[in-house]
């Protein structure tokens, strides 16, 4: 026995430097959501079909993620031969030539036209979307009955504003509206730029000066607030997405306005206590003719610096195919595949048959534009972020600012000077602005 | 030793001892029992202590998922490495200076102190070149370097303590008794600093265990040690509260296993320097 | 009693040290004032140009310096007396001969071993949320209103859960200070007829002022540079109620990738970090002589 085991040992340690000597490794970065955590899952399928590339993954947390790849990718620091990356990055990346163009991508025209566009640059694809997110509101369909309400697909502010002072009953916790409060430029920025859309505000006029002394700001951060005093939670100044899942899945939220990935959660009846009572509607807008919804993706994409580009090339076509959808399908059914970048996924009736969620997700995408999104033009790309590299740190700054008016210790007209002053602080130092 | 002690007070000691030791135990041990619930009995209010559903299932998708082992050992090796390196630089440098002073020994304590007080974020970018061009990206040894680096200091403070601590007087007769030096470090030194070394080295392992700046933005997968790990269960966007207290429960479990050993040695080392 | 062959020995041994941290002190510092200098953006490379002090000017006339500056020393200096006041209690404490002590010991000890963005989940979530968490659990089991914690008493609820942290390093430190601590003298002066308060007053906190000297010095030296604590529970906020100097240059470094900001800023870290050591032994410093 133990001399078998010697040889298998001795043939698998052969093997082992036989194909080192031949493979080709591929450093992949990714974030550690369930869809690539999936992907991580299947890796075997990809090295059947490619022998000769083996893969290596580096999970990380988002946060985390970013500052090792950013770091990485400007330094040349050439650990990663695979990056995931998000809408902001993709447009300041390609357009410092950091990324490879993607070519021998399956079937470029089933992508999603406003992911697309998001991850373009002059007509060239730079990355690859492994999923795609918009937000919208998920709601309590028992709570809502019970209040007397019904709720519209693409509802408005101020009917939510109503809504929500209707399912609210603060003696037994259920609170009618959750929203992001935690401080951050993922975080409750990322929403208020959003939901700022609506409201006909933006973050620059087209010669990069700063709108927050504007009336379109002071009417999304005035709605906001009051809405969230009437019927919020408390503790909303340090909620993020985390925090509100947890609240809406024990039941104390009757609405939430969030990622489109978060459908899967609630009504996931392992997670959640209300999964079978949740229905979906579109993010609200004000009349303007813009709703409150984000875009995001989760993409692909290979650094200038690898010096394995084929081998990548490769795998991003793999693990962004249509192939790769059945194949998850295959084995984890429909309703877990990676959803919001393929046009083909949304007219396959046996996605749609396992994924209640799925129209409303599909038009929340569509509904999202990352370069009309607001009411008035402006001179940057991204409908909850503005791709610039200062927009992460002065967002964040913001974010803190707005997350004090949400806890009530500043008033929402010192919160927006303050902004203001911050922004165009930034902005002088970066040169955008005078 | 022969202190009289009453039963009574040695019971209520007791009491007060193991009351302030539960409650600062509560989080950690909250986080275990956590560790143990599904995703949505984590959260539930009021919470359940005992009585829930216990499941393996977080740490079964936690072992699945990830490769604990390749992360755990190179914790082990840092951690050690860096420990081993330290001790081996900081016991002669703190006997020097604790036996040996001069003028200019407070000033070079303080001095080495001070080497600790720049934030990492703002030095990151010039490691990381020094770094990517000496090669030692995602390798052990660079890591260890960085890791025994920021620990001096604080291993030569704590070791010039507890030597300080030490009567010279001792010394001295061992001196007149003809002792050479590496008798006198030997036979005196070092078992009257044992205590203090075990709480050294013990302090130092787990600042290496737990440093999360360097390990996670020098390394990738060859070096990466057990904050990377937990790194890919923390998450904005997903609640996976039970599964990163698996994960948690996991990274320090081999941290705790080695304090409960060195708290007996620790003990060992009291007792020693009573009985004298 | 030191010859002057010890002498150059001990020169000899604490040499290699000092050469070291010499070098890890002047190399990246070095680059960094270098750095400091520069319009460099790790976003915008190619683009960096030299120019002067402008960086420093920025960062110090930042308004959300000095309320970060405020907030840096009250996080520090509150969790200093907390720790270094609980630790001595629990070290006398525990070094009383009592059943399970090995035990319990390991138990105060403990939360030294999480890692720290872990603490900071753990407490967040599981602990201080004001719907959800254990202390929202406490509050109405006796009937009051849960607090909303990092809501309205941000600045308080990192001091707990940093204090928390550090109070086992505290404990680790002084019990095993008050350990060494002769049995005979203490036992002469209880038979002298010296009441606990005197004896503790007269025999034992003397004997911890050097060990609580060390205490203090180093977790100064850590406490200053907090960071993961907060960008995991309030991300700084709300406004800048928990913003501190470690907050503020981080954002410059890993969200506006601004490397000249960034070098700035940490060089006035340093030279404030500096300031408050000289301030801190003057204060204590005659405790590490004796």
């Amino acid at each position: 026995m133990k001399k078998f085991i010697g040889a298998l040992l001795g043939a698998s340690a052969l093997c082992a430097t036989a194909s080192v000597a031949l493979a080709e490794k591929l450093t992949i970065a990714t974030v550690n959501n369930g869809d690539m955590i999936r992907m991580q899952g299947l890796t075997a399928d990809f090295t059947a079909k490619n022998p000769g590339i083996e893969l290596q993954w580096v999970t990380l947390e988002e946060n985390v993620l970013r500052q090792k790849v950013t770091t990485d990718i400007a330094t040349k620091g050439g650990q990663f031969d695979v990056l995931t990356i998000g809408t902001y990055e993709v447009p300041i990346w390609a357009g410092k030539g950091w990324l490879n163009e993607l070519n021998g991508l399956d079937d470029v025209e089933d992508i999603l036209p406003a992911i697309r566009a998001g991850l373009s640059l002059d007509g060239k694809v730079y990355a690859a979307p492994f999923y795609g997110e918009s937000s919208m509101i998920m709601y309590r369909k028992d709570l809502m009955e019970k209040a007397g309400l019904t709720m519209p697909d693409g509802p408005n502010w101020e009917f939510v504003r109503k809504a929500a002072k209707a399912m609210t009953d603060k003696s037994n916790e259920v609170y009618g509206i959750c929203l992001r409060g935690k401080a951050g430029w993922g975080e409750n920025m990322a929403f208020l730029t959003a939901t700022s859309n609506a409201f006909g505000a933006r973050w620059f006029d087209m010669d990069w000066n700063p709108e927050f002394d504007g009336p379109e700001w002071k009417e999304t951060l005035t709605f906001y607030v009051d809405m969230m005093n009437e019927s919020g939670p408390p503790g909303a100044s340090s909620n993020g997405f985390n925090e509100n899942l947890a609240l809406f899945n024990t039941g104390k939220c009757g609405m939430w306005i969030d990622a489109t990935v978060a459908a899967s959660f609630v009504t996931n009846p392992k997670d959640s206590s209300v999964h079978d009572k949740v229905g979906f509607a579109l993010a609200p807008d004000a009349g303007k003719g813009k709703r409150s919804n984000w875009l995001w993706a989760w993409s692909l994409a290979i650094p200038s610096g690898t010096k394995k580009n084929d081998a990548a090339q490769k795998f991003v076509s793999w693990a962004t195919s249509k192939a790769y959808l059945e194949l998850v399908a295959s084995k984890e059914g429909w309703a877990n595949v990676p959803p919001g970048t393929r046009i083909s996924l949304y007219k396959n009736q046996k996605y749609l048959d396992a994924a209640p969620f799925a129209q409303m997700t599909l038009d929340s995408i569509n509904a999202a534009d990352p370069v009309n999104g607001t009411v008035k033009p402006k001179p940057y790309v991204g409908v909850q972020f503005a791709a610039i590299p200062e927009f992460q740190g002065l967002a964040t700054k913001i974010g803190q600012i707005f997350s004090a008016a949400l806890a009530g210790s500043k008033s929402v007209d010192d919160a927006l000077a303050e902004a203001q002053a911050v922004a165009v602080r930034t902005m002088k130092k970066a040169g955008y602005i005078k | 030793m022969a202190r009289h002690i009453t039963t009574q007070r040695k019971i209520l000691v007791t009491g007060g001892a193991w009351l302030a030791a539960f409650i600062i135990f509560f989080p950690v041990l909250w986080m275990f029992l956590t560790s143990f619930k599904t995703e949505l009995d984590a959260f539930s209010q009021p919470p359940s202590f005992l009585f829930f559903d216990w499941t393996l299932e977080n740490y079964e998708t936690v072992l699945e998922r990830s490769n604990y082992f390749r992360f755990a050992l190179n914790s082990i090796w840092l951690a050690l490495g860096s420990t081993a390196l330290g001790l081996l630089i900081a016991v002669p440098a703190a006997w020097g200076m604790a036996f040996s002073p001069t003028k200019r020994t407070r000033g070079t304590l303080l001095w080495m102190l001070s080497t600790k007080m720049m934030p990492p974020v703002g030095v990151l970018i010039p490691i990381y070149l020094i770094f990517r061009d000496w090669g030692l990206l995602d390798t052990r040894f660079g890591l260890i370097c960085i890791l025994f680096l920021m620990n001096l200091p604080i291993i030569i403070w704590m070791l010039y303590t507890y030597f300080k601590d030490i009567p010279t007087d001792i010394l001295e007769a061992a001196r007149m008794d003809g002792a050479t030096l590496g008798k006198e470090i030997l036979y005196v030194l070092t078992p009257m600093a044992i205590p203090g070394i075990t709480s050294t080295v013990l302090l130092n392992i787990i600042l290496s265990w737990n440093e999360a700046f360097w390990t996670l933005n020098l390394t990738t997968i060859d070096a990466a040690p057990l904050t990377a790990f937990i790194a890919s269960y923390s998450s904005p966007e997903g609640l996976f509260w039970a599964k990163l207290s698996a994960a948690s429960t996991m990274a320090i479990a081999p941290i705790i296993v080695l304090g409960w050993f060195s708290q007996k040695q620790l003990v060992r080392g009291l007792t020693f320097g009573a009985v004298k | 009693m030191a010859t002057k062959q010890t002498k150059t020995l001990a020169t000899f041994m604490v040499a290699p040290s000092v050469t070291m941290l010499f070098l890890w002190m002047i190399v990246p510092l070095g680059m960094t004032i270098y750095f400091s200098l520069l319009r460099y953006n790790l976003l915008d490379p190619g683009n960096e140009a030299f120019v002067g002090l402008e960086n420093y000017s920025y960062f110090l006339s930042d308004p959300d310096f000095f309320t970060a500056l405020f907030n840096t020393l009250i996080l520090v200096g509150s969790v200093l007396v907390i720790t270094v006041v609980g630790g001595v209690l629990l070290a006398i404490l525990l070094d009383q001969p009592f059943f399970g002590q090995g035990v319990a010991r390991l138990m105060v000890i403990a939360p030294f071993f999480v890692m720290p963005t872990v603490s900071a989940l753990i407490w967040k979530n599981l602990l201080m949320n004001p719907v959800s968490g254990f202390f929202a659990f406490l509050s109405k089991t006796f009937g009051m209103e849960p607090i909303d914690w990092l809501g309205d008493l941000p600045l308080f609820s990192i001091i707990i859960l940093v204090a928390w942290q550090w109070l086992p390093f505290a404990t680790l430190i002084l019990l095993t200070a008050v350990g060494s601590l002769d049995g005979e003298r203490k036992e002469a002066a209880e038979m002298d007829g010296a009441g606990p308060l005197s004896l503790f007053y007269y025999i034992i906190l003397p004997h911890l002022a050097r060990a609580i000297t060390v205490v203090i010095l180093i977790e100064t030296i850590f406490l200053l540079s907090v960071f993961a604590e907060i960008f995991v529970t309030t991300g700084g906020g709300p406004g800048l109620a928990t913003t501190n100097i470690a907050f503020l240059v981080y954002s410059q470094a890993l969200l506006q990738f601004d490397i000249g900001g960034a070098s700035a800023g940490g060089i006035v870290a340093v030279i404030l970090a500096n300031i408050v050591a000289i301030f801190l032994v003057r204060m204590v410093g005659k405790n590490l002589d004796t």
